[in-house]
């Protein structure tokens, strides 16, 4: 955000708006932030109201009509019992939707904690905790899974603590390398002459400046996150049938593929596509928006 | 000298007496959220052959817009709204592209003022210089035979081993000559320097000015200077113009616009300034009221009238022409109705202080033995080395001394943000100060606090006024509901602040706010002492006075003590009650404020006060400092001056260390040359010079 040093006089007016109305103007006129919120925006109006537009209902199966090809009908087509694709890609987001930004927020705040006591306290607090966290990020997410499966169970839950712990390093590093430069300002030093406690000076005084850095990290994280959780669905350690869920349907319909089934697969993989690139694109836009 | 290469489609009208540049009513605007906004208006100048022009006026007036218009290179969202701008006989406006490059890499030069930002940090020195003549199409050894002889020009020793160094690897002034070399590489007839000494330090600024000014002798460019020093303007220049709002507001010869001012600004601008040995105690500074009208702003009459004393109805609504005031002395313009009398315009502040003589009284700091030592790749690095000194009750203690001599250091130690080495002692009141500001007592830690030099920096960017001076109050005077928000009311009161500011953040004040908002802090739990740190460095000179003022006022009225840290030794001057000197974290000098600038003193507070540029004398020849500060990691034997001292007497000063001994009464003085032999020397060199 060192824009905000430029000399030249022209910068002058639209420093009169506040910060976070500059943020938002600019985010209003990226393409990119636009056309990657409207494919997210797309995705949350179908978890929250798919079953009400869907033209079939999604866990409803009809064996005579099994596996039939898109038609007028079934758009989609349906999968192996008869269900119909095109109502389950709708309704299929709302778990990916709720379990995806639920990691990503534990994510975020367990790793703006540690970054902010690592950055702020440095020393040895910093050594071992970083280690820590580093160990951490060599362990595949799929090796935790597994291991958290095996220990508490396969729930949403679960799916969530293990996305959100193993991100949390990640957000933490990135949280870290801002609070070091910025506790080099003089207002951290103006808050140490005032005796003010380690925790008021982190997060009153130092974290409502590194918010900008934070919000793209998570924007970021959240793309991964959803991958993720298709990733751990598709392998059976995240969401559980009779979800339509778009992972765990890919999973349980990818074998069809040899039998030139495609369309029990591919709505799917695009559904999880579009998301991805919709949140990565709306990452970028807010990325640009903080940078500019 | 070769004669540049002239683009293609030259217009030479009258060939003889081309200007090296004209600007004919140019007009400049920004557009900004959709509108177009003027920042030059109808500016115009000229500059004749082998001239140094002076631009001056505070920061927005549009002075570097008008050096970047000069070669069409705006941002991207500035746009040449009206005049004509001739480069040396040739219309820069009807240049195409291709024609417009070759003009800007033949004809004209500009120097920025940082020049770490204008090298690029990953290409050594030596490549970045041949390449420019590489463009010209010299190549291979002739273009290092050049660069080579180009950094020679500009007095750098040993420049083989120069161009194999990275910029990071060579001092401040180093890398501004380095820039100036690379100006000059293409011969060119026109140089345009924007603030080129801006943040270097008094010494190395005399040198580069020095340098300049040993240039113009040799070479035939034109010059157009842009900075907001008036006194190295009046050093450097042969013509200044005051700009004003986009506005020539008035233009003459140096000496005269200085000595003789025909408009209230440039009369305003001059009185802020503290001059010929200006103290607290003798009177405030004098102040400009009100704001520079904002870009774009519509301005009916005189750009000035709102903040001039002397302005009537008609300086509002009618826009009074450049009135030419030639005489004898040479041909000289102000855009003044009133311009005969202008010197008369009333202060804005009055002079007059009254102050009661202060009782004697026990000192409120006291420090002993005080030493910090960094480690720097395993070797000891002494910051600070056996500082030793006190200050009483409602005094000020200017630090001076050439960047890295430890100044901000020692100041960070007795706020005790930075722990010191084992052994020294800091007594505030009579108790001694526990070394870490952690187990310092809240009463302790409320009676020394600091104004930054950058607001920036200082004021969390995230906090409205009111919440950073509020938690201010309720951690330093422990106050809270009623009883704060009134002590609230007092301190922006106090600072001139008004309870519309309360509700802002900081990015939404000024320079000048944004330090009276620091100031505020500082003062919220009634410290003893205040620590300011280049407070006014980042200011404009009316801005600064403002604050000079409200400093002495309030110490006038709380008793409050301040460690004064500057570069700007006017400054120093005027608010310092006693100085230190200081070199590689050692007192190289140490006495009441008089004493030690009127002398006899130290050869280096000698040669530090020789290299400030003065409004008042020009031509005094300059002692100069050999070479850099050297490193505090290995720093000189003996004398640790030794290696840079005009006045260096032998090998004493090599081999032994001189001890700070006291001179006069109050007066010390670290240096083997006996007090009365320093007085004798000095007397000569004054004598000299006369």
């Amino acid at each position: 955000m060192s824009a905000v040093q430029t000399t030249s006089p022209a910068q002058d007016d639209t420093r009169r708006r506040g910060p976070l109305a500059e943020v938002l103007f600019s985010l209003l006129r990226s393409r990119t932030f636009l056309v990657g919120i409207a494919i997210v925006l797309f995705w949350v109006v179908c978890a929250l109201f798919g079953e009400h537009f869907a033209p079939y209902d999604p866990l409803a199966d009809d064996i005579i009509n099994a596996l039939a090809p898109p038609s007028g009908e079934h758009w989609f087509g349906t999968d192996q019992i008869g269900r119909d694709v095109f109502s389950r890609v709708i309704v299929g987001s709302r778990d990916i939707l709720t379990v995806a930004p639920l990691a990503t927020l534990l994510a975020t705040v367990a790793g703006t904690a540690l970054g902010l006591t690592t950055g702020y306290f440095r020393g040895l607090v910093d050594d071992v905790v970083s280690r820590i966290l580093e160990a951490f990020m060599a362990i595949p997410v799929v090796i935790v899974a597994l291991l958290a499966i095996v220990a508490l169970g396969t729930s949403k839950t679960t799916v969530i603590v293990v996305i959100g712990l193993s991100f949390a390093p990640i957000i933490a590093r990135t949280v870290r390398s801002a609070v070091l430069a910025e506790r080099e300002l003089d207002y951290v030093a103006a808050a140490q002459l005032r005796h003010e406690s380690a925790f008021h000076t982190m997060f009153v005084e130092i974290l409502p400046n590194i918010i900008p850095p934070i919000l793209v990290e998570t924007t970021v994280r959240l793309g991964y996150a959803i991958f993720a959780v298709a990733t751990l669905s598709f392998m059976g350690f995240g969401i559980q049938p009779p979800s339509p869920d778009w992972g765990l349907s890919i999973s349980s319909n990818y074998g069809m593929i040899g039998g030139g089934f495609w369309w029990t697969v591919l709505f799917d993989a695009l559904a999880i596509a579009s998301l991805v690139i919709g949140v990565n694109l709306a990452a970028d836009g807010v990325h640009g928006a903080f940078n500019d | 000298m070769t004669e540049p290469v002239k683009a293609r489609g030259t217009k030479a009208e009258s060939a003889g007496t081309r200007n090296a540049l004209e600007l004919r009513d140019l007009s400049v605007a920004y557009r900004v959220a959709g509108r177009n906004r003027a920042v030059l208006r109808n500016l115009s100048l000229t500059i004749g052959q082998g001239e140094a022009y002076g631009l001056v006026g505070e920061s927005g007036c549009g002075k570097s817009t008008a050096a970047l218009a000069v070669v069409r290179y705006l941002p991207r969202n500035g746009s040449i709204a009206g005049g004509a701008i001739a480069l040396d006989g040739q219309d820069v406006m009807k240049l195409d592209a291709e024609a417009l490059r070759r003009a800007r890499a033949t004809s004209v030069s500009m120097v920025y003022q940082d020049p770490g930002k204008a090298l690029n940090p990953s290409i050594r020195i030596g490549r970045q210089l041949t390449e420019i003549f590489e463009l010209a199409g010299i190549a291979g050894q002739a273009a290092t035979e050049r660069a080579t002889a180009m950094l020679n020009r500009v007095r750098i020793s040993d420049p083989p081993s120069v161009m194999q160094r990275y910029p990071h690897q060579l001092s401040g002034g180093m890398q501004q000559r380095v820039a100036i070399a690379m100006a000059l590489a293409n011969d060119p007839s026109m140089l345009i320097l924007d603030e080129p000494t801006t943040g270097l330090d008094a010494t190395v600024e005399a040198e580069v000015l020095d340098l300049i000014a040993q240039l113009r002798q040799e070479l035939s460019a034109s010059i157009l200077f842009i900075s907001h020093n008036l006194a190295v303007v009046s050093n450097m220049c042969d013509r200044v113009g005051v700009l004003y709002a986009g506005m020539l507001v008035e233009e003459g010869p140096t000496e005269v616009v200085f000595n003789d001012p025909r408009h209230p600004y440039t009369v305003a601008l001059l009185r802020c300034l503290p001059r010929g040995g200006q103290r607290k105690d003798q009177g405030r500074l004098d102040t400009i009221p009100g704001f520079l009208p904002g870009i774009g702003a519509t301005i009916r009459g005189c750009a000035f009238a709102d903040r001039c004393a002397l302005a009537d109805e008609r300086c509002r609504t009618e826009l009074p022409p450049l009135y030419d005031l030639s005489d004898e002395r040479g041909t000289r313009l102000s855009r003044c109705f009133h311009h005969d009398k202008a010197q008369a315009l009333p202060r804005a502040t009055p002079a007059d202080v009254a102050l009661p003589p202060k009782p004697v009284t026990a000192p409120v700091l006291r420090v002993a033995g005080l030493n910090k030592t960094y480690a720097s790749h395993g070797h000891p690095l002494r910051a600070v080395k056996d500082v030793s000194l006190d200050l009483r009750p409602g005094e000020t203690l200017g630090l001076v001394g050439e960047s890295g001599s430890g100044k901000t250091t020692f100041a960070r130690l007795l706020l005790g943000l930075v722990p010191p080495d084992e052994g020294g002692t800091i007594e505030l009141e009579g108790k001694t100060l526990a070394p870490k500001l952690e187990n310092r007592g809240d009463d302790q830690v409320k009676a020394m606090q600091i104004v930054f030099q950058n607001p920036d920096s200082a004021l969390n960017r995230s906090h409205s006024i009111r919440h950073i001076l509020g938690r201010a109050l309720k951690r330093l005077a422990g106050l809270s509901g009623k009883a704060r928000e009134a002590r609230l009311e007092d301190l922006v009161r106090a600072v001139r602040l008004t309870d519309r500011h309360l509700a802002v953040k900081p990015r939404q004040l000024s320079g000048g706010l944004k330090q009276r908002v620091a100031i505020a802090r500082a003062f919220a739990g009634d410290p003893r002492i205040v620590v300011c740190d280049e407070p006014t460095s980042a200011l404009d000179v009316s801005v600064q006075a403002a604050i000079l003022n409200l400093l002495a006022d309030l110490q006038a009225k709380e008793d409050v003590s301040y460690i004064f840290i500057s570069h700007d030794l006017g400054v120093v001057r005027y608010l310092s009650d006693k100085i230190a000197v200081l070199y590689l974290g050692r007192i190289m000098e140490l006495g009441p404020s008089e004493a030690v600038f009127s002398g006899p003193h130290h050869p280096y507070t000698e040669a530090l006060l020789s290299a400030v540029p003065k409004l008042d004398q020009s031509g005094t020849a300059r002692i100069r400092l050999d070479g850099e500060i050297p490193s505090a990691v290995n720093p000189p034997s003996g004398c640790v001056f030794h290696t840079r001292c005009p006045r260096k007497i032998g090998p004493i000063c090599e081999q032994q260390e001189p001890q700070l001994a006291e001179a006069q009464p109050g007066h010390s003085i670290r240096c083997h040359i006996p007090y009365a032999e320093l007085a004798r020397l000095q007397k000569a060199a004054l004598a000299e010079l006369a």
